[in-house]
């Protein structure tokens, strides 16, 4: 019996010594960020074109609900996340979209809006998370839990460093595959 | 038996059983088309079409609650698939991706004759590289997800525009792949009867069938802690005719009771019940007939107001019983040469008012004027040249004053009828008439409700229902619609595509936000005829592909499928209407082009609802200048809640007139039987001061007026009068108070009148409602204020 509850003494000490850098302290770091600019990239890699799609432009966001995607070529577009609404203008051509209406819109831009808010309950309402690598150098995988968006995505990849999200990968479940990778731009205060 | 064959009574017996055969082969109807116009405008025509045919009429908003999320959205597509299977339901949606497939299906098989933009140049070497770069940009924005397995069998992309004309303006909210409010407590679905607006008992078949469905859905899934609500035009008018044809049965059986209570209390004689109903009945008898015979149909509301009649024509009987109880000797002839007069100058001016009623363009109220006029003047006549033969000698020859209760009554109005002989009531109605029109004047803003809804049977609950449905669907409200009227089906779609491209300017202009048309899913012969010669041959097409995605990360031999699907569009027949029988999209052009065969021969009518830009109202005006400068013949751009709201307008505008008139005839009619101005307006006096207490009296109790209790207030100067004309004396005769017999059948009258029109004022349906609470106690106040002003 003494030494089944020393097993356990032991299990925990280990858990907790493992636990120093964890999601919940990834997900402390993110919180910190209540907003900032950067540029991106994004490669979007379909079976159904010989050469992947390539767009850049600006990324901001404000703490804790309005994200901006800003693509300055080839073409440009403007997409802004406000709480729930997606607004896109595109070619003169303005659309918005509730995402309350599709389930499989919601857990996408959760997905970020999780990750740049550190919501670890956001995030867990849609996916398994998995965290590997160092504070330095991390990785943090969602897998869908939900059958309707796993039906559409395999897997989303967010790598950074400390507390700064450096790219995102988004595998979906037909192979097709794309890649976003940010840079911060300094902003003078 | 010898009575029994003179000329009056052989008339009226033939009348009655000519009557009764009339009104054996007489359509009766409980809908709406007592509400529309008999005559109406080129505008107002297409707003009843819409009324009686439109997609607005046939649609049914279902919403189911309880149970949870899940739950629903299982029982939503149980619903969804058993009314896709049934014959009276023309299309069934709730939002999943099934209810949609076939006509996306569709849309995609028939893209090269459906696109506008085909053309001999879109398929050049230029035009294809230019429209196959455009959809690879597009795989890079938020729709991408959805365009990537379309795009190597349309890289061209014809079909994103489809699709996005196909949803057209804000989708509902989802939940669990279905259609759900905003607030996520229901399933919402969208379903189409067969049956048009103006087939009642098609619509009440389908609302049953859905019913049903539910049900079955609900056993199926084993669901039994959710429910099914129901709305829309159908569920209305389905409960309309219903209301009116319970209210109907229960204010005939209230009267019916009320006034043989009061004749049994006034006469203790089951055989002067008998003699004093025989008039009413024939009347209404020889009335219905004549709506019958004069408009083809009868109309519930008619009938529910036949309740009225009752009660005013058995006065009739009742002065002859009771006035002549006190005569000696021949007292039919006595009371001939007595009153009869009066009472024929009453009938006539009662006549005068309903008269007015027949030239109204509602069909209600042409049809109760009519009813009334011949169902007053029979009863009348037979009172006056039937009564008398058949009647036995000494029947309900008991005044009224000789009971305790009736007594008392009658010394009360002797009482103020003294008051008024000595000169003294005068004021009293000053004092009140008064009171009456401070209160008018205080209340004038408040005191028109001047919607057509104010008329509508639907309750407000009900009202509210639909409202609450129709915003979380984001269901059109269909308000503004372009409207052209052609005499063959490839002339309007013609016309529509004309239209339609008057309207793409408007909508890049920002005037609109969108717009629907059959033309879009049915382009003219034409048009698919120009888009299917545009198609170029498989090699050309190959080549010229070839040549276009050199530059662009998208090789040719992915195109395979893209080469094919236009290589066989090039053989297929051009589109008709029936290639989309069985799928929604049948419904939706049915509903976008009607047809119908006029004595000229064929009209098709294209509809093109706008859609406004969020936030912002439309102004018909303007895209009625755009259409007229593109000089589309006949193009029309109207709007329907300002035509609807103009068509109250001349409702009422109309009864007005009317209502002037009957007060102008009633006039002119007192002035030649009276031949003195000083007596007409003696009888009118009491009237006005009637209809000013009755008005006030209505806007404290917080009833908004309409247009109905305006004919009410012309239905108290044609009933009122007849309690006035008694207290009328030639200037000559000494003003003495009437004699207890009189007044006590005065009385009597008057309370059966009030049971008749009290019973109106006890329906639930607002025409009745109105007309009851006006005319019941202005038919009253008229007797009193008559007596009290008995003296001018």
């Amino acid at each position: 019996m003494k030494r089944l509850a020393a097993l356990i003494c032991l299990l925990c000490l280990a858990t907790t010594a493992s636990a120093a850098w964890d999601v919940n302290q990834l997900m402390n770091d993110l919180a910190q960020k209540t907003g900032g600019r950067a540029r991106f990239v994004e490669k979007q890699y379909l079976a159904v074109l010989d050469k992947p799609l390539v767009s850049s432009g600006e990324l901001s966001y404000t703490a804790p609900n309005r994200l901006e995607k800003r693509t300055l070529s080839p073409k440009p577009e403007l997409i802004t996340l406000d709480d729930d609404t997606l607004y896109v203008e595109r070619g003169g051509k303005k659309f918005s979209l509730r995402l309350s209406s599709r389930p499989e819109a919601v857990a996408f831009v959760d997905s970020i809006r999780g990750t740049l808010t550190g919501n670890r309950k956001l995030l867990e309402a849609s996916y398994a998370l998995i965290l590997t690598g160092t504070q330095a150098n991390w990785t943090l995988r969602l897998l869908p839990s939900d059958s309707e968006i796993a039906v559409l995505l395999r897997s989303i990849d967010i790598r950074g460093v400390r507390d700064r999200v450096t790219s995102v990968e988004y595998q979906l479940a037909d192979g097709d595959r794309t890649v976003m990778t940010i840079t911060p731009v300094e902003t003078s205060p | 038996m010898s009575r029994l064959l003179r000329p009056a009574v052989v008339v009226w017996l033939l009348a009655l059983i000519g009557s009764l055969a009339v009104i054996a082969n007489t359509h009766f109807t409980a809908d709406m088309s007592a509400f529309l116009p008999r005559h109406p405008t080129e505008q107002q025509s297409l707003l009843v079409d819409q009324l009686k045919e439109g997609t607005l009429s046939r649609t049914l908003l279902i919403g189911i609650e309880g149970s949870d999320p899940a739950g629903r959205a299982k029982l939503s597509r149980g619903l969804t698939r058993a009314l896709m299977q049934s014959e009276l339901i023309a299309t069934a949606n709730n939002g999943s991706d099934e209810s949609s497939a076939q006509e996306r299906e569709l849309l995609f098989r028939h893209r090269y004759l459906l696109s506008p933009a085909v053309t001999p140049e879109h398929f050049s070497v230029e035009g294809l590289r230019e429209s196959i770069a455009n959809s690879i940009d597009m795989l890079a924005s938020p729709v991408g997800v959805l365009l990537k397995k379309l795009l190597p069998r349309d890289p061209t992309g014809e079909i994103m525009q489809l699709f996005s004309a196909l949803g057209g303006g804000s989708m509902p909210n989802s939940q669990f792949g279905v259609w759900a409010s905003q607030d996520g407590q229901r399933a919402l679905l969208m379903v189409q009867t067969r049956a048009a607006g103006s087939d009642t008992d098609g619509q009440e078949a389908a609302i049953n069938a859905v019913r049903l469905a539910f049900a079955e859905a609900a056993e199926q899934s084993a669901i039994d802690d959710a429910k099914i609500e129901l709305s829309g035009a159908p569920v209305f008018a389905v409960e309309a005719r219903a209301t009116i044809k319970s209210e109907i049965r229960r204010l005939a059986v209230i009267s019916a009771l009320g006034t043989i209570a009061l004749l049994g209390f006034a006469y203790r004689s089951a055989t002067a019940i008998m003699f004093g109903l025989l008039p009413v009945l024939s009347g209404a008898l020889a009335g219905i007939a004549a709506v019958s015979l004069g408009f083809g149909s009868v109309h519930g509301i008619t009938i529910g107001f036949g309740t009225t009649l009752i009660g005013e024509a058995v006065d009739y009987t009742i002065y002859y019983f009771v006035q002549s109880s006190s005569a000696d000797g021949d007292r039919a002839q006595r009371w001939i040469e007595r009153f009869w007069p009066t009472i024929r100058l009453g009938v006539l001016t009662s006549i005068c008012g309903f008269a007015a009623l027949l030239g109204s363009g509602f069909p209600g109220l042409a049809q109760l004027g009519l009813y009334s006029i011949v169902g007053l003047i029979t009863a009348a006549a037979i009172t006056r040249y039937v009564l008398p033969i058949i009647c036995p000698a000494g029947i309900g020859q008991r005044p009224l004053g000789n009971g305790g209760l009736g007594k008392r009554a009658t010394a009360g109005l002797m009482h103020l009828n003294r008051l008024g002989a000595q000169g003294r009531g005068n004021w009293i109605v000053i004092g009140l008439a008064l009171c009456a029109a401070a209160v008018i004047f205080q209340a004038r803003d408040r005191l028109w409700d001047d919607r057509l809804s104010g008329l509508s049977p639907i309750p407000p609950a009900a009202q509210a229902l639909d409202q609450k449905l129709r915003s979380d669907l984001g269901a059109p409200d269909l308000r503004y619609l372009v409207i052209i009227r052609r005499h063959g089906q490839e002339a309007a779609l013609a016309a529509s595509e004309e239209a339609g491209r008057v309207l793409d300017r408007l909508v890049d202009a920002n005037v609109i936000a969108g717009y629907n048309s059959a033309a879009r899913f049915l382009p003219s012969q034409a048009s698919q005829q120009q888009r299917r010669d545009a198609l170029p041959e498989r090699a050309e097409l190959q080549r010229n592909l070839n040549e276009a995605v050199r530059s662009l990360p998208l090789s040719a031999s992915r195109l395979g499928g893209f080469v094919d699907d236009v290589a066989a569009a090039r053989t297929a027949p051009l589109l008709d209407r029936d290639q989309f029988q069985g799928s929604s999209l049948a419904m939706l052009i049915d509903s976008l082009l009607m047809h119908r065969k006029t004595a000229t021969g064929e009209e098709w009518t294209a509809l093109l609802p706008l859609r406004a830009a969020a936030g912002q109202d439309i102004d018909p005006s303007r895209i009625q200048a755009a259409l007229a400068a593109a000089n589309i013949e006949g193009a029309l751009c109207l709007d329907l809640a300002g035509e609807s709201a103009q068509l109250y307008s001349a409702y009422l505008h109309e009864v007005i007139l009317l209502s002037c008139a009957g007060l102008a005839a009633i006039a002119v009619l007192l002035t030649i039987a009276l031949r003195s101005p000083r007596r007409m307006l003696h009888v009118l006096a009491p009237l006005l001061a009637t209809v000013l207490i009755v008005i006030a009296g209505l806007s404290l109790a917080g009833i908004k007026l309409t247009l109905l209790h305006l004919i009410g207030v012309l239905l108290i100067f044609a009933v009122g009068s007849n309690y006035a004309l008694f207290f009328d004396r030639p200037a000559g005769e000494a003003q003495a108070p009437l004699d207890t017999a009189t007044l006590s059948s005065l009385l009597l009258a008057n309370m059966a009148t009030l049971i008749g029109f009290g019973a109106l004022a006890l329906a639930k349906v607002p025409v009745l409602n109105a007309i009851g609470v006006t005319v019941g106690p202005g038919a009253v106040l008229a007797l009193l204020l008559a007596a009290l002003l008995a003296k001018s």
